[in-house]
């Protein structure tokens, strides 16, 4: 079945396009909110909500006339991210320009209510964009490219539902022993640690989806891009609801450690599950019967996850190095380091970060290689031999 | 196939949207509406004042640079970072930043209290060049602060912004914005700072800051908002309402 509207979802794209340039433009001429994702100034906010009811308006047409009698769980999970990044994207961004011919505005909320709002906008924009949005795919690509149904329905209903109502509130532990309310930090820690069940529900989901086919995830380096994503879907969540007992975030907070808790998502989960998607709809798109090489989907996959693993040890250890740094005291109870000294020794994991962010480009450039081929048509002397092989076993 | 007639959402996108709304509406609702009533969350201390225009002028240049990024503002009621940086951050002292500038990352080290930590002149000398004060920094120079006037003229234009969203700047002090931020950053000794002083208080700080008289320049008002923050809410008085808190 067909997208509804043509013309909206072209300018769904173009628009979307347009709005990462000028978000780009901010970034490098200092035109910014200085709140994290969501930076663009009001200019870019208001074309943003245009874009994106526009996108809504696509996508729910598209679910309204549609043949099938029931919505599939990956619909669910995208109107629900969909619907929630307008919310929050318009919550967080009211404010006022200085001149209509300006640049600048000042946000409506100052403080701590801005300071909770941002959060609450920011969590969520990793909760419902960089989660709800992907585990979409996931619940679409894996038993796809698996060829089996998903593993259970009932556990899909209870993972959509609780995790989309847990994450809301989580924002605050980004907050904790600030000038925030008590009550709040507690509300967010603990519905941080609950936010742990759903999560694993839905990992746990996508994983089993492969019974009956397990012999898949040894022959297809595909499926292995799928469940390596889930895998590292399946630590990071792990890790964020440790991240956000407070005992450990006072450690952990506004160290490295953090950001290598981010990469672990957005490299590992929302990276590989993307790779996954887009090596099983490249030749499909361009009706290709096979990819040029499986052999090369095998060397980025090795190559990225490798990658990964330099990169989030080293911000392990550089963040959790440099929070005890912070407080550790000599003797005479008098702070031991000076705060330059802990920036000194950050400096061997930072070049173990930029060689494994170097191996994750290294292998996203082998993929490029790999559709570029693919799209021209061509297939791997290898891959024609397996063929002939799969032709006459 | 249907469990708890969850079907009747699968089969109406609209229902199901509605549904959706509501599940991811409450946790918002509840963490973030108690937050408006001020007096639970604001502490009642003195001397937290609106920026005075060049201070604003300033902020909004840490802002534009992206100083935020590497430096937090909000100094956590632990033992060693009470050491490091001074007095826990309070609500009162962020009440007029629009938005926040907490920080979320220490790359730098906090600047919630770095007012009147260091002279004007560390501050130029570190701005210009931050390894000749330390070595092993790895903060990028921003000499060109030095050379670029600041953007007076079109201060009251942001004063009226911030009193719309609430911050109770006075029609006097719109009015005489460029003038107070120029008086400020030329400092006592030769112009009359009364004016600026009725309006924001006799702990407004006027000098020249980058040691360049002549030019207002962004590395004045850079200094400026520096040097006042952390510094307004007067400790002493507030001795008894926190113990009270304590």
């Amino acid at each position: 079945m067909r997208l509804w509207g043509d013309k909206l979802a072209m300018f769904t794209f173009w628009g979307y396009q347009a709005f990462i340039v000028m978000a780009a433009l901010g970034y490098v001429t200092g035109v910014t909110q200085s709140k994290e994702y969501a930076e663009p100034e009001w200019y870019a906010d208001i074309w943003l909500t245009i874009v994106w009811v526009s996108y809504l308006l696509v996508y729910l047409m598209t679910c309204i006339k549609r043949k099938e009698p029931h919505l599939y769980v990956a619909n669910w999970f995208y109107l629900a991210f969909i619907i929630t990044v307008a919310v929050l994207h318009l919550g967080n961004n009211v404010s006022i320009p200085v001149e209509f011919m300006g640049t600048k505005s000042y946000s409506a909320w100052a403080g701590v209510q801005s300071a909770m709002i941002q959060w609450w906008y920011g969590h969520n924009a990793v909760g419902f964009f960089l989660t709800a949005g992907f585990l979409g795919m996931m619940y679409y690509f894996i038993p796809k490219q698996a060829e089996r149904p998903v593993y259970s329905y009932r556990l899909s209903i209870v993972h959509f539902w609780s995790l989309i109502f847990i994450y809301i509130w989580a924002g605050p532990h980004h907050l904790h022993y600030t000038a925030l309310p008590d009550w709040a930090q507690t509300l967010g820690m603990t519905f941080s640690i609950m936010l742990w069940m759903p999560s694993w529900g839905g990992m746990i989901n996508g994983v089993m989806t492969l019974s009956g086919a397990w012999h898949k995830l040894r022959e297809d380096p595909i499926i292995q891009f799928m469940i390596i994503a889930l895998a590292f879907y399946g630590m990071s969540t792990f890790e964020g609801p440790l991240m956000s007992i407070r005992a450990v975030n006072s450690l952990s907070h506004y160290t490295d450690w953090t950001i290598g808790h981010v990469h672990s998502g957005a490299l590992g989960w929302v990276g590989f599950i993307s790779f996954g998607a887009l090596y099983y709809m490249v030749p499909r798109l361009w009706g290709r019967d096979r990819l040029y090489s499986t052999k090369l989907v095998s060397l980025h996959l090795w190559i990225a996850t490798i990658g990964i693993v330099f990169y989030i040890a080293a911000m392990w250890i550089a963040g959790v190095m440099q929070g005890l740094m912070w407080r550790t005291y000599d003797d005479m109870g008098f702070l031991s380091y000076s705060f330059v000294e802990t920036v000194m020794a950050m400096k061997p994991f930072y070049a173990i970060r930029a060689m494994g962010g170097i191996l994750y480009l290294t292998g996203a450039l082998i993929m490029v290689y790999n559709f570029w081929r693919t799209i021209r048509g061509d297939v791997s002397a290898k891959e024609q031999r397996t063929q002939l092989q799969g032709a006459t076993a | 196939m249907s469990w708890m007639n969850h079907d009747k959402l699968e089969k109406n996108s609209l229902l199901l949207l509605g549904f959706i709304i509501v599940v991811v509406l409450i946790g918002g609702i509840i963490e973030i509406i108690p937050l408006f009533r001020q007096e639970t969350v604001i502490e009642p201390v003195q001397g937290v004042r609106p920026y005075t225009p060049l201070e604003l002028a300033g902020y909004n240049i840490y802002i534009r640079e992206g100083c935020y990024n590497c430096h937090s503002q909000q100094i956590r009621p632990l033992r060693d970072e009470v050491v490091r940086y001074g007095h826990y951050s309070l609500a009162a002292e962020s009440m007029y930043d629009h938005p926040f500038q907490w920080g979320s990352k220490r790359t730098g080290p906090d600047l919630a209290r770095v007012g009147g930590k260091y002279s004007d002149e560390w501050h130029v000398a570190h701005m210009i060049e931050p390894r000749d004060l330390v070595p092993e920094s790895i903060m990028p120079s921003y000499s060109f602060l030095m050379h670029k006037g600041a953007k007076l003229h079109d201060l009251p234009e942001h004063l009226k912004a911030l009193r719309a969203v609430g911050v109770p700047y006075t029609d006097d002090m719109i009015k005489m914005a460029a003038k107070d931020a120029a008086v400020q950053a030329t400092g006592e000794a030769r112009t009359d700072t009364g004016g600026l002083i009725e309006r924001y208080g006799d702990k407004v700080i006027a000098r020249d800051f980058d040691g360049q008289p002549g030019i207002v320049s962004e590395m004045d008002a850079l200094i400026a908002y520096l040097q006042v923050l952390g510094t307004m809410v007067d400790f002493e008085a507030a001795k008894d309402v926190d113990e009270g808190v304590l």
